[in-house]
């Protein structure tokens, strides 16, 4: 009797186990299903409630306030979609040397100053939150601008010098996690044939920790593409087309953090913005594909 | 030009790489402390923060900050807890497992703005729950829970097997040698993360605008009907963020001194997450410490 009693005691307990831990799990499912069909039902109500022709939301006329007898309304969100496109590229552009540098620097050239000096630098820079970075760039980099390069400031390249600070850490913590995990063989094989630090790192570390530095630019992109608040400070909110980096432009996260709460729930500038979110949505998925491929790509080779 | 005379040159360029980076650290943090430190006194820390006059605080910002955190973490710590043991302990290589990691790598890599967006249709909207700390919290939540998960996956990863086997040798159900053996001595661990998540909570401003609001009612701190609009507890109230304020005021508010209220906030708000940092890289080293004895 007491062995069945135990028996039945622990059985009641492995259920608990299984029954607290398992929905807790796939509740994240359950989110992530939630979050895609909300933004794409309400982001596709652009086309469905407001029948707009898809030749007037790919375009670089925004007029939403326009009146039909105008013309208008014309939601065209392409320069939002160019804004975002070339300001988290350029970002991505600078940032990426500075983050294979910095992640060299600790694994590589000087160890110990890089994980007493720089590791925990990155770490600071990683922390500290997306406004402040705007409002800096703001106070700083605005005036800065305006008064030694021409225009108001507010332009793509303080967008783009924000972003690349702030998207640093993800470049190097990333590369130097996979620069770390390269096995020490590498290195006394290529020290072994007479190779200079220099050629073991270009000819040898670098190549073979590609996937992993690769990886970590695809997330800073990510992460600058998604980034709404610094961006929206700096950058000037204007739908220019990015032809110039002294110009005001527009970013998708910037229009929607400029006009969602000054809309109307349901009308068409506000859908406008819904579908601006479901792009948002999309685009991040293609980031996660497209870090699984490079993970792939470096695996089979 | 020799290879040797390159490898010189390149080292060179990693050392300059690396110091422009730890010097455009020490300019950021420089110039927010010393702007900062200018403003920064008691009753900028305590005074409500005003709308249209000059010499607003920030007390009710830093106050929403803290209880948002505070919401969060009730709702996010238990979840994601519980789905890292599952995924740690439980889970079989299967389909289930494999949407399990799928939505977390997809959570993870959500912009914010997003999952404001997200808030605002389902929290906000759909069940009712106007701009409030709640929603906020919610939003929060689902930023953080794939965090979560994985700091405990980790956590529970660096307890060694030795300790699960033994307790499972002593009849123990493995249900038990979790909440027993294995939490207790992932504890640290978990501790670390949380802290460092909450850094992270406490600067988190796209997901909020557009769930937990850009205002707060007067609070009266001697309210304590928790249903009040007035009580500084109620989860149904709108409550703007520190985080929230500082880009608030820089881009809507029309208060003449935007550049006092901008830096001061800016500086409490970077003092508050290096302190987290540092906390929890102090609870780390103490925690590395109780595992290897080093």
């Amino acid at each position: 009797m007491w062995a069945i009693g135990r028996l039945r005691s622990s059985l009641r307990r492995e259920i608990w186990g299984y029954g607290l831990t398992a929905p807790a799990a796939v509740l994240t499912v359950l989110a992530t299903v939630a979050i895609i069909a909300f933004l794409t039902w309400k982001g596709l109500s652009l086309f469905f409630v407001h029948k707009v022709p898809l030749s007037n939301v790919f375009s670089t006329a925004w007029h939403p306030e326009r009146p039909a007898a105008e013309g208008g309304p014309q939601v065209g969100i392409l320069n939002f979609l160019y804004g975002s496109i070339v300001v988290s590229t350029l970002a991505t552009l600078i940032s990426t040397p500075f983050g294979i540098a910095v992640a060299v620097f600790i694994s590589e050239i000087a160890p110990k100053v890089g994980q007493r000096v720089l590791q925990p630098v990155i770490e600071l820079l990683a922390g500290i939150p997306s406004v402040v970075y705007g409002y800096i760039g703001l106070s700083v980099l605005v005036p800065f601008i305006r008064n030694h390069l021409g225009g108001t400031g507010f332009s793509l390249l303080a967008g783009v010098l924000v972003l690349s600070v702030m998207i640093l850490p993800t470049i190097a913590s990333v590369a130097t996690d996979s620069l770390r995990s390269l096995s020490h063989i590498l290195r006394e094989t290529a020290y072994a044939l007479g190779a200079t630090r220099w050629q073991m790192i270009r000819l040898v570390l670098l190549p073979a920790a590609r996937t992993g530095i690769l990886t970590g630019v695809v997330l800073a992109l990510a992460r600058a593409f998604g980034e709404a608040l610094a961006v929206q400070m700096v950058i000037g909110n204007i739908p220019n087309s990015p032809t110039s980096l002294l110009i005001p432009i527009i970013t998708l996260t910037s229009g929607i953090t400029m006009y969602m709460g000054n809309t109307v729930q349901g009308s068409l500038w506000n859908d406008a913005l819904w579908f601006m979110g479901l792009i948002l949505l999309i685009t991040s998925f293609f980031f996660i594909i497209l870090v699984r491929y490079v993970g792939k790509w470096g695996v089979a080779k | 030009m020799t290879a040797h005379f390159k490898d010189r040159l390149a080292t060179l360029a990693f050392w300059l790489a690396a110091g422009v980076v730890v010097a455009v650290l020490a300019f950021l943090l420089g110039y927010i402390m010393f702007h900062g430190f200018k403003v920064i006194d008691w009753k900028f820390l305590t005074s409500e923060p005003e709308t249209i006059k000059a010499g607003g605080g920030i007390g009710p910002n830093i106050f929403n900050s803290f209880y948002l955190l505070f919401l969060s973490l009730i709702i996010v710590v238990p979840l994601g807890v519980l789905a890292g043991i599952y995924l740690s302990e439980y889970a079989k290589e299967n389909a289930l497992t494999r949407s399990i990691r799928l939505s977390i790598e997809t959570l993870a890599s959500l912009p914010s703005i997003v999952v404001g967006l997200f808030g605002l249709l389902l929290f906000v909207t759909a069940l009712g729950l106007g701009y409030s700390l709640l929603a906020g919290a919610l939003a929060l939540t689902i930023i953080n829970l794939p965090l979560m998960v994985r700091i405990t996956e980790e956590a529970l990863r660096t307890v060694p097997q030795d300790l699960r086997e033994a307790s499972l040798s002593l009849g123990a159900t493995k249900w038990q040698t979790i909440y027993k053996v294995v939490l207790p001595t992932a504890l640290p661990g978990l501790l670390t993360g949380i802290i460092l998540a909450s850094g992270r909570i406490l600067g988190e401003a796209a997901a909020l605008i557009f769930t937990a609001g850009l205002t707060t009612p007067r609070l009266n701190f001697s309210q304590w009907d928790i249903t009040s609009p007035t009580c500084p507890w109620n989860p149904l109230r709108p409550g703007e963020t520190l985080a929230v304020h500082i880009w608030k005021v820089n881009s809507e508010a029309i208060i003449p001194d935007v550049r006092r209220v901008a830096d001061g906030s800016s500086a409490v708000l970077v003092i508050i997450v290096l302190l987290f940092n540092f906390l929890a890289r102090w609870l780390a080293r103490r925690a590395s410490f109780r595992l290897t004895g080093q």
